[in-house]
Parts: C-alpha cells; sequence; structure tokens
C-alpha cells in the first residue's frame, strides 16, 4: 500500500491526511462510496488511477477500477455505468478530454450523471503536460456536439479536490446530468492538507433501483423497459427533450452557483479567477493589500452555471475588473457579459503551461489601478 | 377456421420478449430472425429480468424498440466498452452486446479486440452483412472484394480499400474469448443450429467462461438490391466462401 | 509565521522527497502545508524543484516567485534561484556541486559539505537528510521529534530499519552547515 501520512480525528471516521491534489481525487471517490471509475494513464493525473489501484477499493468497498484501451473506451464505460444507476467517475487531462467530448454529449442527450475529472494542461493539440486552464471554453460551454450544458466546478485547493468529488456526483445525481470538476496541473500535483470525509456505503441494488428508477438494471415483470438513447427520428420529439434539457439548465442556473469573496466589502478593484489563477491572485491581493490597494477576489466555485448575477452587483462598486487565467483569456468574455460591459475588463494570463508569477500578475494589476 | 385457433394447436409463435412495435428491418433482412433467437433464448434461460442488452449504431440501432428488456443505446462501435462496464458494476447481470459489421469490425475495432482480450463476460451478437445497409449502402470493412456498394459503385478495389477484414478470426487467439462461432439464418436447420450455438454462447456469460462471439452471416436486400430471395442465394453463393460457417473456436 | 522555500537539484538528489518530509513535519506540527512540484521529464535526470511553504494560516498562492530560503544542490539551481531570495532571506548551498559561489551581499549564505562527507560517511541514501539538518539548523521551523515523527509516518515500515540512520544524516547536517561571511 502507497504509504499516506494519516492522523485519525478525534472520534470521528474523518481522516486528516497530506495528498496530492490527484491523490485526493481517488482517496474521496472511495470514500463516497464510487461504484467504478475507468479511466487512461495521461499526464498530469495519472496519480488518480495509480491511487485507486494502489488502494484496491474492489477488496473492501467493492470499487471497480478499470484501465481501459483509451479515453474513448473510458467515457463509454461511463455512460454504461451511469445507464445502470451506479455511481461512475473518469479522468483525463485536456487531450483525453477532448476524445471524451463525444460520450459527455451522449451523458448530456440520455440524461445520465456522472462525473469526468479534467486536469488541464497546456493545449492546443499534445501541447505541453505543464498547468494550464485552456479548456475554460470546451468545459462550460458544451464541449461535445449539440445543445447541453455540463455542471462544472472549479477546485482551487486538494481539500477541494476531494470535496467536489462529492459535491460533483450530488449535483449529477441530482439533476441526471454529467458534472465535470475542472482542475488544472497545479492543483493536481500541488500536496496539501486534506480532511477526508468518512466512508460511506455503496448503494445496493435495491436502494439503486429505488433511488434511480430509470437505471437499466433487469426488467422486473410489469414495468417497461428502461431505454437510455439519445435517437429519435422525429424533430417534433426530439425538440421537446431540448426544451426539457434547456428547462433542467436553468433551474440548475438557478439554484447552484457558487463562489468565494475574499476582500470583496471594502474593494475598488476586482480579480476575478479561478482554480491555481485564484490562489496566485490570493497573494496579490495580500501584496496589494499592503500596498494600499483595496483589491478583492472573486472566485467562481461553478464556472457553469457561473456566478454572473453576484458578479453583476459589483459593477457600481468597482471601478475595474481584472481577470487572472492561465489561458488566451476566455472566463474574460463571461465577466464582461456579467457586468454588462458597463465597468472596464481586462484580462492578464499565460499560455502554454506557463504559471504567472504572483508579481507578474500584480504588476497587471497595478496598470488598472495607475493606468 | 374458428376452430383450429387453439392455444394446444400453436406450431409457431412470436417470443414472448418480442413486443409488437412494428420492425423497421426491410423484408429479407435477417435481422428480424437473429431478434427472434436472442429474444427466445433470454426467455428460455429465464434472464428476462436479469439482461441488459447493449444496442448499436447502425441498423439494429432500433432494437431496443422490439426486444421488451433494458437497453443501453452505445455511440457508434462503443458497444463492447459500455458492455464492460455494465457486466463488471453488475456480475450477475446477463450483458450482451448486438452489433453490425460496420460498427464492430471499423469504427468499433479497439473496443471489440481489448474486450474480448479482457475476456468480459459478456456476448458479442456480431451480424455480418457486408454492407453499410442504415446510412444507404455504403462498402464496409466485410464488403467482398469487387462488391459493389455505394462508396465503391465499380467493386471494391484492393489496391484502394484492401481486403474483406475477417474480425473474427483475429477474436480467436485472443486468450479472453471462449467461444468463436460463425452461423448464419438462412434456412430452419441454419437457425436452429445457430439457436444452440446462441444458448451457448449465453451460458459461457452466466458461468464467466470468457467473452462469447455469435457472428451471423446475413443478408442485406435493399444494400444488396436484391429481392429477398436472391440475397439468401447470393450470400451463399458469395458470402459463405469468404465467411465460412462453423465454430472456430470453443474453449471448454 | 509563514515560511516560503525552494528546494533544487538534480533529479534523485531526493529534492522532492526531501520537501515531502518537511511537509510532514509542519502538518504534525498542526501548521498548514503545501508543497508544489516541478514535474514531468525534468524529473528524469535534469533539475528538479519544489516550493514547500508551512505557515501558521491558510495558503494562498503555492506558486512564489521569490522565497524565503532556497536550497540548491546543483550550479543551475543556484543560478536560477539566488535571484529569487527575498531580501534578508537565505541561500543555502551544498559546496560539492558547487562551481561558482552566490554574489549576492543582501542575503544570509550557508554551505555545507553535505554530498561528500554524505558518501564518506556511508550516508550517501540519506544525504538529503543531511541537507535537511543544515536547513533545520539554519531555520528552525519544525521541531527535530516531528521531523522524526513524520519520516516515520511516511515511510514504509519496512523501511524502519533506516530511521536511526535518517536521523543520524540530519544531526550531522547541522554539524555541517556554516555561514558564509562576504
Amino acid at each position: 500500500m502507497r504509504q499516506g501520512f494519516t492522523c485519525l480525528l478525534n472520534n470521528s471516521m474523518a481522516e486528516i491526511k497530506l495528498l496530492k491534489g490527484n491523490e485526493a481525487i481517488a482517496h474521496a471517490a472511495i470514500r463516497y462510496g464510487a461504484d467504478g471509475y475507468f479511466g487512461y494513464p495521461i499526464t498530469p493525473q495519472s496519480e488518480i488511477m495509480e491511487t485507486l489501484m494502489d488502494e484496491q477499493p474492489w477488496e473492501t468497498t467493492g470499487m471497480v477500477v478499470l484501465q481501459a484501451e483509451s479515453e474513448v473506451a473510458a467515457i463509454n464505460m461511463v455512460y454504461g455505468g451511469a445507464a445502470c444507476g451506479k455511481r461512475v467517475l473518469t479522468s483525463s487531462s485536456s487531450p483525453g478530454i477532448s476524445l471524451k467530448q463525444e460520450g459527455i454529449s451522449y451523458l448530456a442527450g440520455t440524461e445520465l450523471p456522472a462525473l469526468i475529472v479534467n486536469v488541464m494542461r497546456g493545449g492546443p493539440g499534445l501541447g505541453t503536460i505543464q498547468p494550464s486552464q485552456a479548456d475554460y471554453f470546451q468545459a462550460v460551454k458544451g464541449g461535445g456536439h449539440g445543445d447541453y450544458r455540463v455542471i462544472t466546478l472549479a477546485p482551487a485547493s486538494v481539500q477541494e479536490m476531494a470535496d467536489y468529488v462529492a459535491l460533483g456526483f450530488d449535483l449529477a445525481f441530482k439533476y441526471r446530468n454529467p458534472a465535470m470538476i475542472l482542475a488544472d496541473g497545479v492543483i493536481g500535483q500541488l500536496m496539501e492538507k486534506v480532511e477526508l470525509a468518512p466512508q460511506k456505503l455503496r448503494r445496493t441494488e435495491a436502494e439503486i433501483r429505488k433511488e434511480c428508477p430509470w437505471a437499466a438494471l433487469g426488467r422486473p415483470a410489469g414495468r417497461q423497459p428502461n431505454i437510455h438513447t439519445s435517437l429519435e427520428l422525429d424533430s417534433t420529439v426530439w425538440e421537446q427533450y431540448n426544451i426539457r434539457f434547456q428547462a433542467k439548465y436553468k433551474a440548475i442556473e438557478a439554484n447552484e452557483v457558487r463562489y468565494e469573496e475574499l476582500y470583496c466589502d471594502d474593494a475598488g478593484y476586482l480579480i476575478v479567477a479561478f482554480g491555481a489563477a485564484a490562489r496566485i491572485s490570493q497573494k496579490v491581493v495580500e501584496i496589494a493589500r499592503k500596498e494600499g490597494i483595496k483589491v478583492g477576489l472573486f472566485r467562481p466555485i461553478t464556472l457553469w452555471p457561473y456566478p454572473s448575477k453576484r458578479l453583476n452587483s459589483y459593477k457600481n462598486k468597482v471601478k475595474s475588473i481584472l481577470t487572472v487565467e492561465l489561458n488566451a483569456g476566455q472566463m474574460v468574455e463571461d465577466v464582461k457579459l456579467a457586468v454588462d460591459c458597463q465597468i472596464p475588463v481586462t484580462y492578464f494570463g499565460r499560455m502554454g503551461g506557463i504559471i504567472p508569477t504572483p508579481q507578474e500578475v500584480y504588476n497587471a494589476l497595478k496598470k488598472i489601478v495607475n493606468p | 377456421m374458428e376452430t383450429i385457433i387453439k392455444p394446444e394447436n400453436i406450431v409457431y409463435g412470436k417470443p414472448r420478449l418480442i413486443n409488437n412495435n412494428p420492425m423497421h428491418y426491410c423484408p429479407g433482412c435477417s435481422h428480424g430472425v437473429v431478434h427472434n433467437l436472442v429474444a427466445s433464448v433470454i426467455d428460455e434461460m429465464g434472464l428476462a429480468e436479469k439482461t441488459i442488452g447493449i444496442a448499436p449504431v447502425g441498423c439494429a440501432v432500433f432494437a431496443y424498440k422490439y426486444l421488451d428488456i433494458d437497453w443501453i443505446e452505445a455511440a457508434h462501435g462503443r458497444a463492447p466498452a459500455v458492455a464492460t462496464a455494465v457486466k463488471r458494476l453488475n456480475p450477475d447481470k446477463m450483458v450482451f452486446t448486438y452489433q453490425g459489421d460496420g460498427d464492430l469490425a471499423a469504427i468499433g475495432t479497439g473496443e471489440t479486440i481489448h474486450a474480448c482480450n479482457r475476456g468480459e463476460n459478456i456476448v458479442i451478437v456480431y451480424v455480418n452483412n457486408a454492407i453499410y445497409g442504415m446510412t444507404g449502402g455504403q462498402m464496409s470493412p466485410t464488403t467482398l472484394v469487387d462488391m459493389k456498394t455505394a462508396t465503391c459503385p465499380y467493386g471494391r478495389n484492393v489496391a484502394l480499400n484492401g481486403y474483406p477484414l475477417k474480425i473474427t478470426e483475429l477474436l480467436v487467439p485472443l486468450e479472453g474469448t471462449c467461444l468463436v462461432a460463425r452461423e448464419a439464418v438462412h434456412n430452419v436447420a441454419a437457425i436452429k443450429k445457430a439457436k444452440k450455438m446462441l444458448r451457448k454462447a449465453f451460458e459461457n456469460a452466466m458461468a464467466g467462461k470468457g467473452t462469447s462471439i455469435i457472428e451471423f452471416v446475413a443478408t442485406c436486400s435493399a444494400g444488396w438490391k436484391m429481392s429477398a430471395g436472391q440475397a439468401n442465394n447470393w450470400m451463399v453463393e458469395n458470402l459463405f466462401p469468404a465467411y465460412p460457417l462453423g465454430v472456430l473456436k470453443d474453449r471448454v | 509565521m509563514q515560511h516560503e522555500l525552494i528546494i533544487a537539484g538534480f533529479g534523485g538528489q531526493g529534492v522532492l522527497s526531501m520537501g515531502k518530509i518537511l511537509a510532514y513535519s509542519g502538518l504534525t506540527e498542526g501548521k498548514e502545508v503545501a508543497w508544489y512540484p516541478s514535474y514531468g521529464p525534468e524529473q528524469r535526470g535534469g533539475t528538479a524543484n519544489v516550493t514547500v511553504i508551512l505557515s501558521d494560516e491558510r495558503i494562498s498562492s503555492p506558486v512564489l516567485n521569490e522565497y524565503d530560503i532556497a536550497v540548491v544542490l546543483n550550479q543551475p539551481s543556484l543560478d536560477k534561484f539566488e535571484k529569487t531570495v527575498k531580501k534578508d532571506g537565505i541561500l543555502l548551498y551544498d559546496s560539492s556541486a558547487i562551481t561558482r559561489k552566490p554574489s549576492r551581499k543582501d542575503i544570509r549564505i550557508f554551505e555545507m559539505n553535505a554530498f561528500n562527507t554524505a558518501n564518506g560517511e556511508g550516508l550517501g541514501k540519506v544525504f538529503n537528510m543531511m541537507v535537511l539538518g543544515g536547513v533545520l539548523k539554519v531555520v528552525p521551523m519544525v521541531k527535530l521529534e516531528n521531523v522524526l515523527a513524520g519520516l516515520k509516518k511516511s515511510i514504509p515500515e519496512r523501511h524502519h530499519k533506516y530511521l536511526p540512520m535518517n536521523e543520524k544524516a540530519i544531526l550531522r547536517g547541522m554539524e555541517l552547515i556554516q555561514e558564509i561571511t562576504n
């Protein structure tokens, strides 16, 4: 067994561990009572499957862990598991997520719950193996073909990597929709203190049948067959499906927005950033505050649904907004939409796997403070 | 007439798991008969409540409309991957895929070989009619040399398209497969034989013996632009020599 | 109180694991910790580095451009990280791997001949612990007993027989370290 640093909390089955973000995903999935993981190795997230294989959860919780022959096979295994009402997940990094997009579209089209983890690296193409946030558009605007949305959670710490496994599954099942943890190479490789939730039991087949009456687990006499398909030759019928999907997305937008605000109360300027960029920006805020610049950090946690309404409320409070991203400026478009372009919104970022230093971001901030 | 219609006089009936939805298959197509066999075997083995079918993309995409069991419709070629997860997560269930030659032997070659190589305890029902029927009769990996289709209108040219893919033969040496057989449903004797083989495959899956693949050499009267009778004869004369029937592997 | 370190050297010198032991030790003392490695092919024979942060409060950025302490175990790392030490910060290097000495006057500089000493005294395998000893002598950011507790918990039981050797290396490192006066 891989040696982790563990100390038991008093009177609790929760545990404090020192883990990499990727390892935290694996431990959290086991503890959540996940039924299956299907993946294919790719840097910088291979520790997820390595940790699962090392933990051998099939011996303890009964969780299935399988190394598939490709990312394409892995996402379709997830699709099969999800259709049975099982809690299944897969993980990959950018190029592998591109391969999984067809399957994610099928999950959305059949309204099946599943968790997909993307530990982003620099693209396009094979790109670099270094951290990036260049898959923002892909994650929050759909990703594959068709009109659909994926609930997208952006962890900024190892603790959140663990926590969002449970949250991602909960939301996926609540709305029968794929959910994604959109992390980056920094959060995947970073090691921090993490409190792991107590072990939950995997659901029995009877419990799944009750909770997910749609699950394809074999048709008992008297019930109609459960059929999972996203094919419909009659466009009038399929339009009605689409209308229903859109209504569901509206409900998610109304109910599931999450964000964090730091030093925002008296802020004259705002940095908007997620994931690793938010951690760097937090340091920048600390430096700037020491220099007397009143700047706050607004960190979207759900990238879809995006916290547009809350951001909009800042348009009369702050003079301008800086978005910090590990890409060419993707989220900045959503920030501009959120504030109706009524205050200046600028972007700063690095690409291709380069991580901006706090100093670089601070310099960018000073440019908007003293233009 | 009325006096004859009594339960005790029935010599043939629709399998119980086949519902009354009108099938979209063309007259003379083999799919209907293969559906019938699959439904009969599932019912006769008492597996109706335990079976999950994985439908392909291709002519059999609507298989889920005709057999009253739970179904998952897979993306093109990915049925063996879908079946892998369903069976691994539900080891007590009967899981089978139903795929055509485009789905299984072209776009899904990787999934087919790897599921078989892992010895997944599933059955692969493979219907090979040497053409893409659903999309209007294009060349498939198993289209014969010189055979004409919409995308090889002058006949399959080896220099351009390579050779007919005998994927079933490729699955024989894989250690994960336990039963590899090629059948047909062109006459009553063949149908009876095929049903026995299919039942054996389903038994293997439930006994955890590994992957069973039953290929059905099949007709596509519409794609081949023939009548039902002509298609049957053409299949016997042309497809059988290229894809000879028989048991290729039966690991006891 | 917050300590921001960069530890850098060749892949295989135990740079990442030294950082890990430090992080474990910090955790044992109830601190917030962050360990962020350079990752990828450069781990295999090239230069490797890891950022370690120990803090009493929530840690913001695991990515830094300046450090309180830089521990450099080869010349490329010295060239790269000398300039990133904060004013009045600490630069610590292994003299056996350095051809050009650091030149900054606004920082404190320490050296130790750890590599040669470790190999000469049969402690080659725990060279990185010797360096850690030097670091802890200069900045006792964690207690020695917690380092040993962290080590014990972080290495497999079958390797526990090496714990005394690790302790010896740490203590020897504490003796070896010396400040360079410019």
